[in-house]
């Protein structure tokens, strides 16, 4: 049976907690961004990388059981992701860093950022997760777990075209990583469902400026909801990327890119 | 041998297929009429005394948000056969444990049927199978080990007699567990679990368990019950008893063959109504990752994820896709009539190493009332006999 090749202490970057995780490092600036993706295929986010490269030393890391990276088993949930790479910072040494987090790794961003911004300087946060807004009826979040793969790609992409489509004519190692990632979303958001009930009570903390970046089409998570998180976080600004899906960096990439140079000037 | 009447107790009054997306977790309760569901638990509730009356046992389990079976509480139904039934073992296979947050009221609904009962329980616990996870909302990450630590839970609540004690544990956490009543058998109820592959079976054995699998076939029962007794012996246990392996199949017999037939295509509804969405058939890190992705890919060839090559089966395409005479031939359906179906059952007792429960699937769908009555009647009256004679000698 088909599996991926994952990275191991040779070939993956440590970051905290003995954990050595898929990285994708480019860039030669002095300026730092650390980007943490959401659960899109990794190879989705190189041309955005690459565009932000022009800017910064980027660091990009496959969350511990996305991608290529191995989750070790104790770790299960955000709160463990966000200290793997708060340590990572801290080993760093370095004290202006932009974080950005994309969707899921939005999530841990702000996980991060509540706790500490000794070491970030900017927080941009693209269609992020991690907070819910609504009401106990409301689905904040669509079940993704409940929603067959070809209407996923119609809610995750502006243009449906840059998702696998059926799965049984799409690459089999494409297959695994979407599948390994979702599993991995599972692991560390099935309940509550891709947020921390308590983050809200927290946002106040975040102390660097932020920007929330939304895809105008997201039909994951709606543009309002983005708008929402924004005015929960002090002093942060919103911005809308037209023709984008819930993955903007993804369908967008010099967009993206731009305005998050633009917003670290 | 023991035989165990078994019905999932289906809502079979619905639209055509190709107006709904899925026949579990989605289409709406709607469909149900309040009066048809009352008396179809009317007759359902009545063939299992018929079995009782027959001198079979009665087998109850549940399913959740779907139209092939109108148990969702399991423990509910057992409490009432344990009072409209006087004779017959009444076995819950079984108890979604995975799914279920509270292990300890679950050991407190089995041994009140339990005593309800006076002592004619066995208690089936069963992981639950991946269209359950979003009809109960269930994390399908490390299910077995939730699974196995609810049972343990679960027995340990059972057999504790001096006061409370606690269980904080990775899933489950309980500080002062000390049931009322204790369980009328003494020290617990048998213990089933179920296994559809052969990897699931050394972790029943180890624990004396009965093992329980469904419509595996030839091959798939015998590498079940295989490993279990392999088990056995690298752990310097005794050979088990065929009263520790059961084995699930659509059984009808008729006066004739063709009559044994004729009921038997209309078991097949549950294979050929089982409209399952992918995306409650495959949920993610319910099976290994490359398995998921392994089935996403193959949906078209099998139905079943779990019966899957990569999971242990041997199913090579979906049961729904099979003929009656394919399937009579895998020996997922015995039909006939009476010496058809002993002669059967016996080809695949020895075939599998023998086995000392039969675990009747009997009704179905659209049968009448009156047939599944014929079909209970004439297997304890014309069969059972039959069988007896061969498999008891097998018996330890």
């Amino acid at each position: 049976m088909q599996t991926l090749d994952l990275v191991d202490a040779g070939s993956g970057v440590e970051f905290g907690g003995g954990v050595h995780l898929d990285t994708r490092v480019a860039g030669s600036g002095d300026r730092v961004a650390l980007v943490l993706p959401g659960a899109e295929r990794s190879v989705e986010d190189i041309a955005f990388l690459d565009a932000l490269a022009e800017e910064f030393s980027v660091v990009a890391p496959s969350h511990p059981g996305f991608g290529r990276s191995p989750r070790p088993d104790w770790c299960t949930s955000v709160d463990d992701l966000a200290y793997i790479y708060l340590e990572w910072l801290d080993r760093s040494a370095l004290t202006d860093v932009t974080l950005v987090g994309l969707q899921f790794g939005g999530w841990v961003a702000m996980e991060m950022a509540v706790r500490s911004c000794a070491r970030i300087s900017r927080l941009v946060l693209v269609d992020s997760l991690g907070v819910k807004l609504g009401g106990p009826l409301d689905r904040d979040v669509v079940d993704l777990f409940a929603t067959p793969h070809v209407e996923l790609d119609r809610r995750l992409y502006a243009d449906a075209n840059r998702g696998l489509g059926e799965l049984g004519r799409a690459p089999e190692q494409d297959v695994l990583e979407v599948v390994r990632n979702e599993e991995a979303l599972v692991t560390y958001g099935w309940e509550p469902y891709l947020h921390n009930p308590r983050l809200l009570h927290w946002t106040w903390r975040i102390g660097v400026p932020t920007t929330v970046i939304w895809g105008d089409r997201d039909g994951i998570v709606q543009p309002d909801h983005g708008r929402g998180l924004a005015e929960r976080i002090p002093g942060a600004r919103f911005e809308l990327v037209r023709d984008a899906g819930h993955r903007p960096q993804v369908e967008c990439p010099e967009d993206v890119a731009r305005l998050i140079a633009k917003f670290a000037a | 041998m023991q035989y165990w009447q078994f019905s999932e107790t289906a809502y079979p009054d619905l639209p055509d297929p190709d107006s709904y997306h899925s026949i579990r977790v989605t289409l709406p309760n709607g469909v149900i009429d309040p009066e048809r569901a009352a008396a179809l638990w009317d007759r359902y509730i009545r063939e299992w005394q018929v079995a009782d009356e027959c001198g079979l046992n009665v087998m109850v389990n549940e399913h959740h948000s779907t139209a092939t079976c109108m148990n969702a509480v399991a423990p509910v139904v057992a409490g009432v056969l344990a009072r409209v039934t006087s004779r017959a073992r009444i076995l819950v296979l079984g108890n979604p444990v995975a799914n279920r947050p509270d292990p300890v009221r679950i050991a407190e609904e089995m041994a009140l049927v339990d005593v309800l009962s006076h002592g004619r329980l066995e208690v089936g616990f069963v992981r639950g199978v991946p269209y359950e996870i979003a009809a109960t909302n269930t994390k399908p990450f490390r299910m077995s080990e939730r699974m196995w630590e609810a049972i343990e839970l679960i027995t340990r609540a059972w057999t504790t007699h001096d006061g409370p004690f606690s269980w904080e544990g990775e899933f489950f956490h309980h500080r002062q567990v000390n049931i009322w009543p204790r369980p009328y058998q003494q020290p617990t109820p048998p213990v089933w679990v179920t296994a559809v592959n052969p990897g699931s079976a050394a972790r029943v054995a180890d624990h004396d368990y009965r093992l329980g699998t469904f419509l595996a076939g030839f091959e798939g029962t015998r590498a079940v019950f295989q490993a279990y007794r392999d088990r056995c012996a690298e752990t310097g246990k005794p050979a088990p008893g065929d009263e520790r392996f059961g084995y699930a199949a659509l059984v009808y017999t008729g006066r004739t063959d063709e009559e044994g037939l004729d009921g038997a295509r209309q078991l097949l509804w549950y294979l050929h109504s089982n409209k399952v969405a992918t995306e409650f058939l495959y949920p993610p890190g319910y099976t290994p990752y490359p398995v998921r992705a392994a089935g996403l890919r193959a949906h078209a060839e099998v139905h079943d994820p779990a019966l899957l090559r990569g999971q242990g089966g041997t199913a090579t395409k979906d049961l729904a896709s099979m003929s009656l005479e394919e399937l009579i031939e895998q020996g997922i359906v015995f039909a006939g009539s009476p010496s058809t179906v002993a002669g059967q059952i016996e080809r695949f007792h020895e075939h599998v190493g023998g086995f000392g429960n039969l675990l009747i699937m009997g009704q179905a769908g659209h049968m009448s009332h009156e047939d599944a009555v014929r079909g209970i009647r004439r297997f304890a009256e014309d069969v059972v006999p039959r069988l007896d004679r061969v498999t008891d000698g097998v018996t330890v």
